[in-house]
């Protein structure tokens, strides 16, 4: 019996002492000293957080999850009598149907993510020297690095946060108004999905932090995000297409040919972070698409229509994520270089 | 050991063609307010970036209290506490939560921090502005508290980078008594960096002079003017009532003038260097050539005259 209590003690003890931990990590003890690292981290996310700029970010944000989660439960009324009954994902729909007035919910992510990190990073650095404020903080005992480091990393969690709250508040939205849950599998797609977004929005940020560092004045580097971000939703497309049409193959060409023109044209897309994105994206939430690029005949032969499961969905996406994380660190490295090289004036 | 705190042994640094600072000797004892006297461009804030370790010199070497500032610029940072010229807070936070941040960036807990800072705002007379947005902070006040936020590190060492730019002449003199005080209070060593001679003569027991980045000369005052006069420690203003002599001519009439180095003609009257006190000679002759001497004046030598001297004409600095 006493062993049994004892027991129990040692177990409320240690839940006790996690939950002081985890507690400490979002409110430092203020006798201890925090690591100057995480110091720099948590005013960071305060002026996040305290920031116009991300709370209208945020409103902006909330309102189309709002308004996509509206137009979706409309829609799936219609969506439900079309659907026969073993094709589940039922749920998947509230993020990728839409009545035509308002584009789904992950259309929308692909397209407010960008701004979200873009709105994020582009004065992280210049601002910071603008205020006279760097060299004062270098001039501390921490590491320079510390500084660039911590200012991703606070974004970084700011924008994690915020993307699954509104991922969740979908969610339970739609729980509410459906009265269907969703499927384990159905969940585990949503939580991939939003942790793609996370990373898709990351590398917006690290691009705008890049800018940050190289363009002394924010307008400058806020106006090159933007123009990055034009560039591959309207006009590298543009560019795409007249390629495409110049090579478009005729009735004579080889097989050869046509084969290697798709790949061409499936590759020039591959460069664009937002194809990336949307290409993941669907193929994460839904499940019946089996394959992003071209298929030959081969392949498609013999198969059995239906949905895939999660595993293999991810199987398919994952030259994409690997190429959404692959510019983002390109992003952060070019900034981290470019930001040690620099040599720290006032003003 | 003791004695020096800072040590720069040919110390260069070279941006592309230009020369920053090119071969820097200097010694800086523990305990002193050392002034660094020189006009924009000289080298002055480059040399101080280098002692942080947050600039890396191309040549040459950096101890600060004893420590390599180029490998180990993170423990001289412990120590060394660094005002930058025209310093900023951030806007949308107190006074305190400024100090606060920087506390949390050395080290300490919130609890210590936050009584060091109140401690210190009081000290340098900003406790009514504890709770006021920096970004309310006049200029003056901006700059007391970049002070207290240097000392909230307990500092051996207080690089001060043109601290007194853009203050009015009052609050410049309490701010540089209040350096003064704090630094006898705590015995820092202070560097100060300036191109305004008058501050610098005020409260620096020895002054460096930087001309494009090479050290001209170093120690008090008064050594100071005698390294820089003794070709020609003698400063003479001669002014004539009549205009009618020609500048050549009277340039040709004082160059028989023993002694004389160098005459250089000066809003309407002229300023003679020479290697000894000529005040009556010059006087003698002029008055035998029939001119009507009007003005005649020997400079005193201070920091002015180095100013003028060294900065403003004669000696070529690019």
């Amino acid at each position: 019996m006493n062993n049994v209590i004892q027991i129990e003690n040692n177990v409320t003890a240690k839940v006790k002492n996690f939950f002081r931990r985890t507690a400490g990590f979002f409110a430092p003890n203020d006798d201890k000293p925090v690591h100057p690292f995480k110091a720099i981290v948590y005013k960071e996310i305060a002026d996040h957080v305290r920031s116009w700029r991300f709370i209208i970010l945020v409103a902006l944000i909330a309102l189309t999850c709002f308004g996509t989660s509206f137009t979706a439960l409309t829609g799936i009324s219609k969506a439900v009598k079309t659907i026969s009954n073993d094709e589940a994902f039922f749920f998947l729909k509230l993020f990728t149907v839409s009545d035509g007035n308002l584009p789904a919910f992950f259309v929308f992510i692909g397209f407010l993510g960008p701004l979200l990190g873009l709105g994020m990073g582009f004065d992280a650095i210049n601002s910071e020297h603008n205020r006279g404020t760097l060299s004062r903080v270098l001039s501390q005992p921490i590491h320079r690095d510390y500084l660039i480091n911590a200012k991703f990393v606070a974004a970084l969690v700011v924008i994690c946060l915020m993307l699954f709250v509104l991922g969740f508040l979908v969610m339970g939205i739609g729980l509410l108004a459906v009265g269907i849950p969703p499927s384990a599998e159905e969940f585990m797609r949503i939580v991939f999905f939003l942790l793609l977004s996370f990373v898709y929005v990351a590398f917006w940020l690290n691009l705008s932090i890049f800018f940050s560092v190289k363009f002394r004045q924010p307008a400058t580097s806020a106006l090159s995000g933007i123009a990055v971000w034009l560039f591959f939703t309207i006009f590298y497309p543009m560019i795409v297409n007249v390629v495409s049409r110049v090579l478009e193959p005729n009735m004579m060409s080889s097989q050869l040919y046509v084969t290697s023109y798709t790949w061409l044209i499936k590759g020039m897309g591959f460069i664009m972070p937002n194809q990336l994105f949307s290409e993941a994206t669907t193929t994460l939430l839904v499940p019946t698409v089996r394959s992003i690029t071209p298929l030959t005949m081969e392949q498609i032969m013999g198969t059995i229509p239906g949905p895939l499961p999660l595993g293999q969905s991810l199987l398919i996406v994952w030259p994409q994520v690997t190429g959404l994380f692959a510019a983002t660190i390109l992003c952060f490295v070019l900034s981290y270089v470019s930001f040690m090289r620099r040599e720290i004036r006032s003003r | 050991m003791a004695e020096h705190i800072i040590e720069l042994v040919d110390l260069t640094k070279k941006y592309g063609d230009f020369t920053a600072v090119d071969r820097l000797n200097l010694n800086i004892r523990k305990g002193e307010v050392f002034g660094l006297l020189g006009p924009n461009g000289a080298g002055k804030s480059t040399t101080i970036l280098m002692m942080l370790g947050l600039t890396d010199p191309s040549s040459g070497m950096v101890r600060v209290c004893g420590i390599d500032s180029t490998t180990k610029p993170l423990e001289v940072k412990r120590k060394v506490g660094y005002l930058p010229e025209d310093v900023g807070f951030y806007d949308d936070r107190t006074g305190l939560e400024n100090l606060l941040y920087t506390a949390s960036l050395n080290g300490f807990s919130r609890n210590e921090a936050v009584v060091k800072a109140t401690a210190l705002l009081e000290r340098i007379g900003l406790s009514d502005a504890i709770n006021k947005k920096a970004g309310k902070y006049s200029r003056g006040m901006r700059q007391r508290l970049g002070l207290a936020d240097v000392l909230i590190k307990n500092p051996e060492i207080i690089i001060l980078d043109e601290p007194t730019l853009g203050i009015d002449p009052k609050g410049v003199r309490e701010f540089l008594d209040l350096i003064v005080e704090l630094s006898k209070e705590k015995g820092l060593t202070v560097l100060f960096s300036s191109h305004h001679l008058h501050q610098v003569q005020q409260v620096c027991d020895r002054v460096g002079l930087f001309i494009s980045g090479k050290l001209i000369a170093e120690g008090d005052i008064q050594t100071l003017s005698q390294k820089l006069f003794s070709s020609s420690p003698y400063i003479i203003e001669v002014g004539f009532s009549d205009d009618k002599q020609s500048v050549n001519s009277i340039e040709t009439l004082l160059k028989r003038v023993e002694g004389i180095v160098s005459i250089q003609p000066k809003n309407g009257h002229f300023e003679v260097s020479c290697v000894r006190d000529a005040t009556s000679d010059i006087a003698r002759t002029a008055v035998n050539a029939g001119l009507d001497l009007k003005h005649l004046y020997r400079k005193e030598y201070g920091l002015d005259e180095i100013y003028s001297r060294y900065f403003e004409g004669g000696v070529d600095h690019e």
